[in-house]
């Protein structure tokens, strides 16, 4: 677009316009408020976090606090087991989620994006979850859940199930009850994103597709999902990120339990730093935190060839 | 419109792909749209009936868990509070994102790529992971206990994906309208104002409503700064009302009706734009 508009403009002297209009230092000073806060709000705690991770730092026990050198690395992964558990337990989270997020979040975009009788009002009611997050979606399903006027509670009266069980408080239910709980704002997330992609497929693929007679599966594959695939790899991976950082939902739905079953990393550090005060390890878990994620990134990016032939 | 499906004729076949049989739209839409409903409705019945009901329709109804978190929970306060915040980060969130997006989607300038990878960078930094150096900051700046604190802690979050999204939405508005602005004697800035920023429009309020539904709903960083009730926000009131042990559902039920009025009301607004907005500027540069 940008050589379009280069080719078609009338050839103004290129001198004058940056002498006039584009002083050199113009882009520096349009993002220098953005950096400025990017790098006193970001840059500078992360490199706090670095080196906290390097210390002994616990205001509650000031007299051991001094360099430590690798000691809190060496203690997460040899004398931790909590660390290998919130880890391991990330890790599920964060694969049947955005698993579970993308597969419906496709359905649905594909399903909203068709012509159909009252559209609008469809699309605005299944994407509404999508406004609600964190602490407001654990408060509704705490009241969903709730062991005593819960939807069990109504399950039971038509003899499903049994009186004042609590799906979050039990451990082999727990995991699915947050999965959908967190499913319920995720996939409006995803559908939206997905859908905005879907609405720049060129009609006329599908028109050839229709002449060369292929069935609307062989569409799917050969024309919408490679069309979307850049989409689908930018947004799963965002959405990996956000969920494996996000603490807010349970922290607030499950606290993390019962028994610590859904303690995530970020939860767990959350926890060490916020109320065991023990910041040094809070830290060098964080940095960990941070590197996994960094790699996992670089390596999901690799395998699905994001980008592929453009730039 | 097409209710009854119709037999495939040669002359129509190439509008196939929008004529899916309407059971195939309307059954998993049907589907799902319960699963999306049940949970509001469910919250909205236990805010308007008594205590103690089991009713499954709200009657009589009541506003009196309404009254109560509000007055005596301090949700006015705390709705207050929220009001604050969301809108001041949605002005410096947009007015930051916009100056920087301009930047990135016009210039070429020595520190463009680098500036560029920061911002990608910061998508895999975790905001709860720094509340530690965040709070000492603020301690040194004295702004633990003001909204300010939370206000910057939640800009500067929603800003890296902001600012990527506004830069390309800039691209999509052809440069030579700008230069053709210059050319009829305006400078860069009264160009941008009259040219370029009346086509922004859906972009931004996508970018806007995007910061202040995070900012209304986010809870760490308030839960963290904010240690006098009276500066507390309204996800955190609802926190308050699910950590006591014996938890009052209608106040909660109520609670989270007032925590969630003003998204929804955003979202409804904003929801055409949205959709637009994200195919024009989102994830393909």
């Amino acid at each position: 677009m940008a050589q379009a508009a280069a080719v078609a403009k009338p050839p103004t002297p290129p001198r004058r316009r940056r002498a006039s209009a584009t002083p050199r230092r113009l882009p520096y000073l349009l993002i220098a408020p953005a950096a400025l806060l990017m790098l006193g709000f970001i840059a500078y705690p992360v490199i706090g976090v670095f080196y906290y991770s390097l210390q002994e730092y616990n205001p509650t026990k000031p007299w051991r606090n001094g360099f430590a050198g690798l000691d809190n690395f060496v203690h997460a992964f040899t004398e931790d087991p909590l660390f290998w558990d919130t880890l391991v337990f990330s890790a599920k989270w964060v694969f049947v989620e955005v698993g579970l997020q993308l597969l419906f979040g496709l359905a649905l975009a594909l399903i909203v994006n068709q012509t159909f009788v009252g559209r609008a009002l469809g699309r605005a009611l299944v994407f509404s979850p999508w406004a609600v997050s964190g602490v407001l979606t654990s408060a509704i399903w705490v009241l969903l859940y709730n062991s005593q006027t819960g939807i069990t509670r109504y399950l039971a009266d038509a003899g499903i199930g049994s009186y004042g069980t609590s799906w979050l408080s039990d451990t082999s239910t727990v995991f699915p009850a947050a999965i959908v709980a967190d499913l319920w704002r995720g996939v409006p997330f995803f559908a939206i994103l997905i859908l905005a992609d879907l609405q720049s497929v060129s009609k006329d693929l599908y028109e050839a597709a229709e002449v060369d007679g292929a069935s609307r599966i062989k569409q799917f594959w050969h024309i919408t999902l490679p069309h979307l695939k850049d989409a689908i790899v930018l947004s799963t991976l965002l959405r990996a990120v956000w969920e494996f950082n996000n603490v807010d939902l349970l922290y607030t739905l499950t606290g993390g339990g019962p028994a610590g079953v859904t303690t995530t990393l970020p939860l767990y550090i959350a926890n060490t730093s916020v109320d065991a005060h023990n910041f040094g390890y809070a830290s060098a878990l964080t940095t960990v935190a941070f590197v996994i994620l960094l790699f996992c990134s670089v390596v999901y990016l690799r395998l699905s060839k994001f980008g592929g032939e453009d730039k | 419109m097409h209710t009854t499906p119709e037999p495939p004729r040669p002359a129509k076949r190439h509008r196939n792909w929008d004529e899916v049989p309407r059971w195939q739209i309307y059954l998993p839409l049907g589907i799902y749209l319960l699963f999306t409903l049940i949970p509001f409705y469910w919250i909205l019945l236990f805010s308007l009936r008594p205590a103690g009901s089991t009713s499954l329709v709200p009657w009589p109804m009541t506003f009196d868990h309404f009254e109560k978190v509000w007055t005596e929970r301090s949700f006015g306060t705390y709705f207050q509070n929220s009001v604050l915040v969301g809108v001041v980060t949605l002005l410096m969130t947009t007015l930051v994102a916009l100056a920087g997006g301009y930047a990135l989607a016009r210039f070429n300038f020595r520190i463009k790529r680098a500036f560029m990878l920061g911002l990608l960078c910061s998508q895999f930094v975790p905001g709860a992971l720094l509340l530690v150096p965040l709070f000492e900051i603020f301690a040194e700046l004295q702004m633990i206990n003001s909204l300010g604190s939370v206000i910057i802690a939640e800009t500067v979050f929603q800003l890296p994906l902001s600012m990527i999204l506004i830069s390309n939405f800039i691209k999509n508005v052809p440069y030579s309208l700008e230069e053709a602005a210059w050319v009829d004697g305006c400078n860069r800035m009264t160009a941008f104002r009259i040219v370029v920023l009346p086509l922004l429009r859906p972009g931004l309020i996508a970018v806007g409503s995007f910061a202040f539904v995070h900012s209304w709903n986010h809870f760490l960083f308030a839960l963290m700064f904010l240690n006098n009730q009276e500066k507390q926000t309204i996800p955190v009131g609802l926190n308050t009302l699910m950590g006591a042990d014996s938890v009052d559902l209608g106040a909660l039920a109520a609670g989270g009706i007032i925590a969630a009025v003003p998204v929804v009301i955003v979202f409804a607004f904003i929801q055409k734009w949205l959709i637009t907005g994200f195919s024009a500027g989102a994830v393909k540069g």
